[in-house]
């Protein structure tokens, strides 16, 4: 039996610790922690709720649209507006360029240096060594396209500024729609630069994809983890958020099932946080306990239903049908390719059914007393915001984000989260270069800096109604 | 390749659009500036604690020299958590063995605030004998060795939004943990590339900027955003904006620009792409240090401070907002 520590895992956003047992060349028990936390819902209470659009996009730098969206989905329906088609497709516009940006820089600028030998410069020195099976040609390839991939993820990032106004930490995302307005000269602009992004996901990203997974065929097999889905569904393509690019629901037992938001439960059994904080999301007081006997992370556990689930691109794929090949770490890799040229082709779309000169915000006006819930999908998974706004201020403020999910600890019941059972069972033929764990953590895409900035505070709960 | 005097060079960092942009117009410039230890390239050191990682994806929408050409050939970048190809152990290896290789000789940027709750143990990095090691001891030790530190984002140079309302996790700037070096700020939520890979090229080839009092280069934080701003006229006229979405100033709707000292309404983001008014929405001061507790509600008027009556263009932030740091 030997322990295996990689504290950090590096090209990920946030902090995050791994620790694995090994017996005989293969895992026989995982830990995913979480090693800093920042304590956001906390730093929202008592503020003017628009606010919380801005201020949540600042959890996470990686996915700030995402946040976002969901403080503007539960602040629409807080408020009880109605957003007009414009600030809709333009929300979209926005979210869907950083799913683009997002999805490039993790598969080549986070991923590839796992598989792919790079010059031996920092920042790539004092890599693990050992399983790199690349051939010359693929291997060149692959380190040229690192380096074009930074160039069109900043275009996707010059994109969403087009109506976002900056990236990352846009602008343009409000309650009851958007700020910005559709022009003809940004529609233009926007829809340059998607054809050249396009032309690489479709030229590049893809073959690099399929060039990576023929050498690394054997992660096909393995990193499977619970193989539960959930999506919340995100892009609506009608005013009432009926019809989703990717649908809302989940799939669990190897059954499809409609997405119940009321079986969304956290636990804080194995998290450093006290009692109180296990529950439904809104509801839950939320108080830091660090060192607590048993637990090792700052993430919570969120369960769907008591089960544990994974969210992400192979979770909203396999959900909506799309990909239901298998669930692997490489799965999770081609899921990821395979959406990132779906949204490419309704970009295009969306910026068609603009209508400039139409309006694309509606006037809000804050409530005395009112409760939000907003759902959506970040491009690492399923991400929700609960709100509940007192004196026309914030009373409280919960976000369960993608990763928590991902990389939960182990619950109450002792089952460990979706990337600790993914890592069960992995060989690891060299303990001391542990490629096949840091692969499969990246698979998930984690961000930490998502899961680890939960907190609440310890105040009276009003009733929540979900 | 023409060798710019130090005048030279802020004049370029002070002149801002697509074609005058400082990384553009000293792209000679900038590959030959750095004379550094590590095979000709300075060694960075760049930390993140308490952070969205926000500042180190600005950094990559640098444009030229293209940010791929700045990491590798420019700066030797021996630690990145986001960038860096060595993970766990080998990786935190690299840290100690830079403070000993290049004594005096690297810079320590540090993104994100230092928690220092519950004895600095809600923010770690790395483990030492099988127990984590804070971040604020990182910096502190990393701090020590390094030529100059340069604090890069809002939340590494004043708090931020994490030491925002009731600061839950203890976080603090990087000033409030490190002495005996010199330190630069450069602040912004997120940074904006030019500014931070201006001050590093300052820092290399010039050595300290000129600073104001809260230690930013004066050359990107010298101007008011409200004197700067395409609709200033319209503020000047009257013509204010009562919905985001219509033309006209958006004083009334929030906007705090007036507070706000930077270049971003002619430098903008995203390779001059737009910026917060550009798309409709108000400045909300997020360089200073005020930021977020005091530019904000974000959507409500700033209070005035001018003449009775009359609103107050260019209050010198410092006196309103909080005071020096």
């Amino acid at each position: 039996m030997r322990k295996i520590v990689i504290d950090p895992v590096t090209r990920l956003e946030g902090h995050l610790k791994v620790e694995v047992m090994a017996d005989k060349g293969k895992v026989v028990s995982a830990e995913a922690a979480g090693t800093m936390y920042r304590g956001f819902e906390s730093i929202l209470a008592g503020r003017d709720p628009r606010d919380a659009v801005y201020i949540t996009q600042r959890i996470c730098g990686v996915c700030p649209v995402s946040h976002a969206t969901a403080a503007a989905f539960a602040l629409d329906d807080a408020f009880g507006v109605q957003v007009p088609a414009n600030g809709r497709i333009i929300r979209n516009l926005i979210l869907g360029g950083n799913f683009l940006q997002s999805h490039i820089i993790h598969f080549y600028n986070l991923s590839l240096p796992d598989y792919v030998q790079f010059p031996a410069i920092p920042p790539f020195t004092h890599h693990y060594t050992g399983d790199y099976r690349l051939n010359k040609e693929t291997n060149e390839r692959l380190v040229g396209n690192y380096f074009k991939a930074l160039e069109i993820r900043r275009k996707c990032h010059e994109m969403v500024a087009l109506f976002g106004g900056k990236m990352p930490h846009q602008v343009a995302i409000i309650a009851g729609g958007t700020s910005m307005t559709a022009q003809k000269e940004k529609i233009d602009a926007y829809r340059k630069l998607l054809a050249e992004i396009a032309q690489f996901v479709e030229k590049e990203y893809a073959e690099d994809t399929r060039l990576l997974a023929n050498a690394y065929s054997d992660y096909f097999q393995v990193g499977k983890g619970p193989a539960n889905f959930l999506s919340y569904g995100v892009f609506p393509l009608d005013d009432h958020g009926r019809d989703k690019l990717f649908g809302a629901g989940v799939h669990i037992g190897g059954k499809a099932a409609d997405m119940d938001i009321a079986k969304v439960t956290e636990d804080a059994a194995h998290s450093w946080y006290d009692k109180a904080s296990d529950g439904t999301p809104g509801k839950t007081g939320t108080n830091a306990q660090y060192g607590k006997a048993g637990a090792y992370t700052w993430v919570k556990a969120p369960r769907y239903g008591g089960e544990v689930c994974e969210v992400g691109p192979l979770a909203r794929m396999w959900i909506s049908g799309r990909y239901t090949s298998g669930v692997s770490a490489m799965d999770r890799i081609v899921a990821r390719t395979l959406e990132a040229a779906l949204i490419t082709k309704a970009l295009g779309k969306w910026l068609d059914e603009l209508e400039p000169g139409a309006p694309c915000e509606a006037a809000v006006e804050i409530p005395y007393a009112a409760s939000g819930i907003g759902l959506v999908e970040a491009p690492r998974g399923a991400l929700g915001h609960w709100v509940t706004i007192r004196n026309q201020r914030i009373e409280r403020y919960q976000a369960v984000v993608p990763t928590t999910w991902n990389c939960s600890p182990r619950d109450a019941g002792g089952t460990p989260g979706a990337l600790e059972q993914a890592l069960i069972g992995l060989p690891v033929p060299d303990a001391d270069n542990p490629l096949s764990v840091v692969r499969t953590v990246h698979s998930f895409d984690p961000c930490l800096a998502c899961a680890v900035h939960v907190i609440t505070p310890g105040r009276p709960v009003g009733e929540f109604k979900l | 390749m023409r060798n710019l005097s130090r005048r030279e060079f802020l004049r370029l960092c002070g002149a801002t659009g697509a074609a005058l942009g400082l990384t553009h117009a000293i792209k000679p410039e900038i590959l030959q500036a750095f004379a550094g230890p590590a095979g000709g390239q300075p060694p960075i050191v760049w930390l993140q604690g308490g952070s969205c990682s926000g500042c180190s994806v600005s950094l990559l929408n640098g444009v030229q020299p293209e940010i791929g050409k700045v990491l590798t050939e420019v700066i030797s970048l021996q630690f990145h958590q986001t960038l860096m190809a060595a993970a766990g152990e080998p990786a935190m290896e690299i840290l100690p063995a830079v403070k000993k290789q290049y004594a005096g000789q690297y810079y320590l940027v540090v993104e994100g605030s230092v928690s220092t709750g519950e004895k600095a143990m809600y923010s770690t990095l790395g483990e030492r004998d099988g127990k984590p090691v804070s971040f604020v001891e990182w910096v502190k030790t990393m701090a020590a060795g390094a030529k100059a530190v340069i604090a890069v984002g809002t939340c590494a140079t004043y708090g931020g939004i994490p030491a925002a309302g009731s600061n839950p996790a203890g976080s603090k700037a990087v000033s409030d943990v490190i002495s005996g070096v010199p330190l630069i700020n450069v602040p912004g939520c997120p940074i904006h590339p030019d500014r931070v890979l201006g001050t590093l090229v300052h820092a290399i080839k010039y050595g300290m900027p000129e600073l104001d009092h809260l230690k930013r280069p004066t050359v990107f934080f010298g101007k008011c955003v409200h004197d700067l701003c395409e609709r200033r006229q319209m503020f000047d006229e009257g013509k204010f904006a009562t919905r985001l979405s219509e033309p006209g100033c958006l004083y009334k709707l929030g906007c705090k620009g007036p507070m706000a000292y930077n270049d971003c309404p002619t430098r903008k983001y995203n390779n001059n792409t737009s910026w917060c008014v550009g798309a409709n929405a108000p400045c909300i001061a997020c360089v200073e240090p005020g930021f977020p507790d005091h530019t904000s509600p974000f959507f409500e008027r700033m209070p005035e401070y001018g003449p009775a009556g009359t609103p107050s263009p260019q209050p010198r932030q410092g006196k309103i907002i909080g005071g020096d740091k």
